[in-house]
């Protein structure tokens, strides 16, 4: 059998394996008979345009200021929301686009291009979203995605703890059923868009039991910041993205109806865990971008920087870096559209989504760094673009999963597979 | 008035370095980035914004080239114009296709479509010819208000500032009325998501230029087209005196 055929053949189990929850509220998209295809739609297309203009003409001029000042890039978003690449992929019954996470991914990857701390800020809320999407009911949906539709508000995930981070079977937040409500107690940390949003999606453990299963012990909930006993804290000073809001919440005997609970008690894990196979791949997107502006960057300077007589371009000690820059680059980029394509077309892909999301993160590292050894001394300094990009791709490599998480699902899937194949 | 008639052009975008073909016969168009000729976007908001404040009812835009026109026309549906018509031109008529018969094309659109209002950009970043607008208005017999930096509608006429060499001009015009839009008549707005989504249903209609009749034989021939000649290095003068003595010398005063 020819060797193509026999990887395809061994690698295909790992996927097919993954098939055992179908968590998509949205109707995948049926499979085209006409094979692999590499070009966007004219949708995509304009798509990317308008992301592309958008990222050009509003955060670009703006994404150093607010890099300094910290400040939650509030007119940004405003003008996001209105130019609609905000909250793309809200079903079309509550007044949303129902676009795919191809499309989210595509202007993820455009926007952080600009500045990936304001694509954080805008993308975040779909984070805190995605599992309503995925698993809230009909009235839950219209009710908190339908005011994100009508007003500029933005939403938050809560899930990661002071002492729980990719341990997330081990978060202390614990909610108590009394008579019609949950009593929440607890405290979340690093919560993106911690301060600025309406309302957070929130896990939190509902079985006391140390011996209940993580299957069982977890229910996610809808909870909204104005409720009594809702504290965010202080804003942290970190070390990139840093127009992003994070924050640690603070929740003391906070009333949840049961109308808010995401489909029951108990049900809250496999939400959380569900929503990154629509979350990573925009993420890695993001990274994309940021590597893919660290190579303008630095081939830019590479053509007007001269040493020894010629633009430093013509050395090989630089251009070979630009081109380990793109092989970087393109290959995330392929990486993130499988993994979004696959979502998208009903697959299970969250080993592609990890895959995805751990190379862009690696990839966008290097090439910042790479961007700031192009240019010298002044790329140490602030008043060139790419220091900027080095502190801002580092998170890459710790949110939505650290690097050793996403390794831990590749591994133990690659090794399933393995013991389950003859 | 109901009808406004936007004509937009597909142009090579306004930031790619342009490059000469090597034969000087044009300048190179293939796998180059195209856009929507940035005062064309500048009429077709005018126009949506005046079906915005009910002065007008409907809004059509309206191209002229080959298939890849059609992203052109979607965009102008985008940004809120209702139907589109592509006049389909290809090949070697694309080639030589000018204003007059651009123009001609539009006369007869307009008449067809009983616009009452035709608006283009002041002139097209490529060619820069400023004609479209003036010709078509004299094919229709109807007054023109080129170089538009305002349009105002006071009972069925139009008060137009123009943007000319020595300030601003200002002129009454009555509808029917062929405009062209200059630089400050307004910001063109984003075309919002969810209406390039809508775009998409928005119909758009295709005709040829024989069908209105039009004769797209050329009436002027390229000769050749270079490259503008590489500026010349200046020389630092030390004083006053010889800068006079300099510019005496070129003829210059």
């Amino acid at each position: 059998m020819n060797p193509l055929a026999q990887i395809v053949r061994a690698t295909r189990p790992i996927y097919r394996k993954l098939s055992t929850t179908a968590t998509t509220a949205s109707a995948a998209k049926p499979i085209p008979t006409t094979g692999f295809c590499f070009e966007l739609t004219d949708e995509q297309k304009a798509l990317q345009e308008l992301a592309r203009k958008f990222t050009k003409d509003e955060i670009i001029p703006v994404a150093g200021q607010y890099d300094k000042t910290g400040e939650y890039p509030w007119p940004v978003v405003k003008k996001a929301w209105e130019v609609g690449l905000m909250n793309g992929h809200i079903p079309e019954h509550c007044g949303g686009l129902g676009l795919g996470v191809f499309e989210a991914c595509i202007l993820s990857e455009e926007l952080a291009y600009g500045c990936s701390g304001i694509m954080a800020a805008v993308y975040i809320t779909e984070v805190g979203q995605t599992p309503i999407i995925i698993a809230g009911n009909k009235e839950q949906q219209k009710k908190y995605l339908g005011r994100l539709i009508d007003e500029p508000l933005v939403a938050a995930y809560g899930v990661t703890e002071p002492g729980a981070g990719s341990d997330v079977a081990g978060i202390k937040t614990r909610a108590e059923k009394k008579g019609d409500e949950w009593i929440l107690n607890g405290q979340k940390m690093w919560i993106t868009n911690g301060g600025v949003a309406n309302w957070y999606f929130v896990l939190a453990r509902t079985n006391p039991d140390p011996k209940c299963p993580a299957s069982k012990a977890f229910t996610g909930f809808i909870v909204e910041r104005e409720w009594p006993g809702v504290t965010p804290g202080r804003k942290e000073q970190n070390m990139g993205q840093r127009a992003s809001d994070t924050r640690g919440i603070t929740f003391e005997d906070v009333r949840i109806p049961k109308e808010n609970v995401l489909i029951g008690e108990g049900a809250g894990f496999k939400i959380a865990m569900g929503a990154f196979d629509k979350t990573r791949p925009p993420v890695a997107a993001g990274a994309t971008g940021l590597a893919q502006r660290a190579l303008h960057e630095a081939t830019k300077y590479s053509l007007e920087r001269k040493t020894f007589g010629v633009p430093i371009a013509r050395h090989q000690a630089v251009a070979f870096m630009l081109a380990d820059m793109a092989i970087g680059v393109e290959t995330a980029r392929i990486a993130w559209q499988r993994a979004a394509w696959m979502v998208d077309h009903g697959q299970k892909n969250t080993v592609m989504a990890s895959v995805a999301k751990c190379h862009a993160s690696e990839i966008a590292n290097k090439a910042a760094t790479d961007a700031v050894q192009v240019f010298g001394g002044n790329g140490f300094n602030t008043e060139y673009p790419v220091e900027k990009l080095m502190r801002d791709a580092k998170i890459y490599q710790i949110y939505e999963g650290t690097s050793q998480i996403q390794r831990l699902i590749i591994s133990r899937e690659i090794l399933t597979a393995a013991t389950q194949t003859n | 008035m109901s009808r406004v008639l936007v004509g937009v052009k597909r142009v090579i975008d306004y930031a790619v370095k342009i490059r000469v073909k090597p034969d000087k016969s044009g300048v190179v168009t293939d796998g180059v980035k195209h856009s929507m000729n940035p005062f064309d976007e500048i009429a077709v908001e005018e126009a949506v914004r005046m079906k915005e404040k009910k002065l007008a009812s409907e809004v059509i835009a309206v191209s002229c080239g080959p298939s890849q026109a059609q992203e052109t026309l979607r965009t102008a549906l985008a940004m809120g114009a209702d139907r589109a018509i592509h006049v389909e031109v290809a090949g070697a008529e694309y080639d030589t296709l000018q204003p007059i018969h651009v123009a001609k094309i539009l006369a007869k659109l307009s008449q067809d479509e009983k616009a009452d209002l035709v608006i283009v950009g002041k002139q097209a970043i490529d060619d820069d010819s400023n004609q479209t607008a003036q010709m078509t208005a004299a094919l229709l017999d109807w007054p023109q208000g080129t170089f538009a930096s305002k349009i105002e509608k006071t009972d069925g006429a139009l008060t137009i500032t123009r943007e000319i060499d020595g300030g601003l001009e200002v002129i009454k015009t009555k509808i029917p009325a062929v405009l062209s839009a200059d630089l400050r008549l307004n910001e063109p707005r984003y075309a919002t998501l969810p209406n390039i989504m809508k775009a998409k249903k928005k119909p758009l209609k295709k005709v040829s230029a024989k069908d209105l009749g039009v004769d797209l034989a050329p009436r002027i021939k390229v000769v050749s087209v270079e490259d503008p000649p590489v500026r010349q290095a200046g020389s630092i003068i030390p004083d006053v005196d010889t800068l006079v003595a300099k510019l005496k010398e070129g003829g210059h005063v």
